[in-house]
């Protein structure tokens, strides 16, 4: 494999890994700050104890984020450093704001959390929490505003002295309606992701009779949330997909395999394409959808991949401007699939709280296994945003086998590949059971500041 | 302000940036190496970790914040930097992976082995961020092959030269006196006596090792090649790590403490004003080294980013100033006082 592709995949890796673990630590931070400021209003125990069962999962998970974002800040330059020399003057200034405005923040106040119980005031120690929740999304916000500008730059020259593109309006960056579009979608999905962890542990809890009060209280609460996080995280999916649709319109055509230019636009809902992705063999539509979801209305035109291909090639000269379509167009559909199901579930489980009992509900034994929608709907997610920017590494401005580190050779790549994949691959090993092992346990073992979850072992020498 | 005075400014900054995290994270590192040594029973090295832990997540920032301003501000440096230590990069990540991730599950199961496990990859992963970063700022100093594209056209073994060994080798004795001074501070009982007959050892090879490099980097001309001498910042670095030496035998354990994080600075400010202006000094051509002036982001882009950290960067200092205030009390290795 050719440095460039072995640089793609390296990166796909690291970020991908990354993103699993990230959008719990965005979503559960705000359940657990919820859960403890009730303990600190009530005095309820059971208030408590679900801050401190929650607060445990919520550390072995945010443990592997911070771990592997460190890598998120240092490849840029590592093996991008042509990306980095063009758009470091824009680029550079999100992601250093980033670390001093979130980074110290959310590291610094998990410190007081994790260890200040009984040593500060409970003021602070609940503030801290808040602290952490507020810190952690605060550097999505800043991520994602760096990421906006990669999809549709803003406020930039390209310097033609020095052939990079140059910061010149600083408020545009910030404004990027992009970067908050998709804040709002990533933050959303991040509460969601919190709702159905809520939703799988609880359910694993009460099937089993296990502090039943303490789960439903949980699981209502992730249901609720859930609910509530999942229409939103919808509702800002479509405003991207418009804002899409007018900035990156060859991304919107091609996660919807809408080929010719049609008014009004049908939309896809099975296509199967030939092996190289770029034309249809079968497809199922339904008339006019397209068209809304591109513009609300049923009316408008929606203009077709091969149409962008030709307009791109006399804008930017000949090339192949069209993104892996069989992986844009599925990865879309699986996101989406997933999501209307969480929307739909979690309405159930609302609904059925309202009618009854669900605690004796014979369902309860299967909502463990709902845990997989949030985790391929988030990594189909990110998936179709960078993949369907291909070629482009910044949209219209400069191409991904142009970023890459030129100084690298394919032995260097292998190794870190290799090496990133043997690491991150024994965390997973370690984190999946801890996981388990702390989600089993129950919220008596969390409550101990213990040597082990097993009560029984609390005091055991070892 | 003009370019080039906001240019010599983030210069500053970011030097800043990598003394604080010098200074903090250093005794992190040494912290880290000492515990399977110093740690006999499992409570002892609970003790030591939480010597550090609600503080070592933050102090690593410091390096994250480095590396985003150094982007920010100058990023041909970046670009050239991290691309060209790429495999040396790669393996102080790998190093920062293993220990981070120890310090938060080591506790998480009672089994001997598991907590032995992670206890020693706190230590490995330790070791190697200290000696990596120590190797890089020494090639740093003694300048690598770039070409006149900004291009690093070395290897791994590159930067495996003598002097930058080490610097590698001195940075983490340095550490590990750091290290031990700290822990000298926060423990308490045999643990504390222990730790600081330690540091008498240490002292010993730390101010051998220190010394030789000094005496390197004079002897290699890899001295003021730049606008600024040091002058007498280096030998004031010099003089405060041999006071550190009766401090310890003293067992003065604040002054000496105090000593060596001095020497960790003054160290540090003579490393950034040795090459200054120059950020990476060329072996193949000096005209090829990038500096301040033909490295940095634009006049805008500097002065934003001058705005943003004139007002968070004191706010950052406040709260973690007020953290290692709310965590001064000493720590017991007592296992009813440990926090797990």
């Amino acid at each position: 494999m050719d440095l460039v592709t072995l640089s793609r995949l390296q990166f796909a890796l690291t970020t991908i890994y990354h993103w699993l673990f990230v959008p719990l630590t965005l979503g559960m931070g705000w359940f657990v700050a919820f859960m403890q400021t009730r303990y600190y209003q009530t005095g309820d125990e059971t208030w408590h104890k679900m801050s401190k069962f929650w607060g445990k999962l919520f550390l072995i998970n945010f443990a592997i984020g911070v771990v592997t974002g460190i890598v998120q800040e240092f490849q840029f330059g590592m093996n991008w450093s042509e990306y980095s020399r063009y758009v470091g003057d824009i680029f550079g200034a999100p992601l250093a704001i980033e670390a001093l405005l979130a980074f110290f923040m959310e590291s610094t106040f998990l410190g007081i959390w994790v260890f200040g119980e009984g040593r500060v005031p409970q003021k602070v120690h609940l503030a801290s929490i808040w602290l952490v929740a507020i810190g952690s999304n605060l550097s999505a916000l800043w991520i994602l505003l760096a990421n906006g500008w990669m999809q549709h730059p803003v406020g930039y020259v390209i310097n033609e002295a020095n052939g990079r593109a140059e910061l010149v309006n600083f408020f545009a960056l910030i404004s990027n309606p992009r970067g908050w579009i998709f804040f709002w979608h990533t933050i959303s999905d991040g509460v969601l992701m919190a709702a159905m962890m809520l939703i799988a542990v609880s359910g694993y809890h009460i099937f089993r009779k296990q502090n039943v009060d303490l789960f439903k209280r949980s699981f209502v609460i992730g249901s609720v949330v859930g609910l509530i996080a999942g229409v939103l995280v919808f509702l800002g999916g479509h405003t991207m997909g418009q804002y899409m649709y007018e900035t990156q319109p060859m991304k919107f055509a091609a996660i919807e395999a809408h080929w010719e230019t049609s008014q009004p636009a049908d939309f896809s809902i099975i296509t199967i394409g030939d092996l190289s992705g770029k034309r249809e063999v079968w497809s199922w539509r339904m008339p006019a959808v397209l068209s809304f979801l591109a513009c609300n209305n049923f009316d408008c035109k929606v203009t077709g991949v091969y149409d962008i291909q030709a307009e791109y090639e006399a804008a930017y000269g000949p090339g192949d401007y069209i993104p892996l379509m069989v992986v844009t167009y599925w990865t879309f559909r699986i996101m989406m699939t997933f999501g209307f199901i969480m929307m739909g579930i979690t309405a159930y489980f609302v609904w059925a709280n309202l009618r009854g009992d669900i605690t004796k509900a014979k369902w309860m034994k299967w909502t463990p296994a709902l845990l997989i929608l949030p985790y391929l709907a988030n990594a189909s997610g990110w998936i179709l945003t960078e993949m369907g920017r291909q070629p482009w590494i910044v949209q219209g401005l400069l191409k991904v086998q142009d970023g890459v580190s030129p100084n690298l050779t394919t032995v260097d790549l292998l190794i870190s590949l290799i090496g990133y994949t043997v690491v991150y691959g024994s965390l997973a090993v370690a984190m999946v059971k801890l996981m388990l092992k702390y989600a089993k346990a129950g919220p008596d073992a969390a409550m101990h500041e213990s040597v082990d979850v097993a009560p029984t072992l609390v005091g055991a020498d070892d | 302000m003009s370019y080039e005075f906001l240019q010599t400014l983030w210069f500053i900054l970011i030097a800043v940036l990598w003394i604080g995290f010098f200074f903090l994270e250093g005794f992190d590192f040494g912290v880290g190496m000492l515990l399977p040594f110093l740690g006999k029973k499992d409570e002892e090295r609970r003790a030591i970790i939480n010597s550090i832990g609600s503080v070592w997540d933050g102090n690593e920032v410091w390096l994250l914040t480095a590396g985003g301003a150094t982007f920010a501000a100058f990023p041909h440096w970046y670009a050239t930097m991290f691309s060209g230590f790429y495999l040396a990069l790669f393996l102080l990540l790998v190093g920062l992976i293993l220990r981070g991730i120890s310090f938060e599950y080591r506790s998480k199961d009672a089994a001997p082995a598991w907590r032995n496990r992670f206890d020693w990859m706190i230590a490995i992963g330790s070791f190697m961020s200290a000696l990596l970063l120590g190797a890089a700022f020494a090639n740093l100093a003694r300048g690598v092959p770039i070409n006149a594209d900004m291009m690093f056209t070395g290897n791994l073994f590159t930067l495996l030269n003598p002097y930058g060994l080490l610097g590698g080798l001195t940075t983490v004795a340095i550490f590990l006196l750091h290290g031990a001074n700290f822990l000298g501070l926060k423990l308490e009982g045999e643990l504390r006596e222990r730790v600081n007959a330690f540091a008498k050892k240490l002292w010993v090879v730390t101010t051998v090792l220190y010394i030789a490099l000094g005496v390197f980097t004079y002897a290699a001309g890899f001295w003021a090649r730049g606008i600024v001498n040091p002058g007498i910042v280096p030998i004031a670095a010099v003089t405060v790590l041999l006071v550190a030496g009766y401090f310890i035998n003293q067992k003065m354990e604040g002054w000496s403490f105090i000593m060596v994080a001095l020497n960790i600075v003054l160290t540090q400010v003579t490393f950034f004003s040795m090459t200054f202006p120059n950020v990476m000094l060329s072996t193949t051509n000096p005209a090829y080294s990038l500096t301040i002036y033909n490295a940095s982001s634009s006049q805008y882009t500097l002065t934003v980013m001058s705005i943003v950290a004139l007002i968070f960067v004191p706010i950052v200092l406040a709260y973690q100033g007020w953290t290692y205030y709310m965590f001064r009390k000493r720590i017991s290795s007592d296992k009813k006082e440990l926090v797990y």
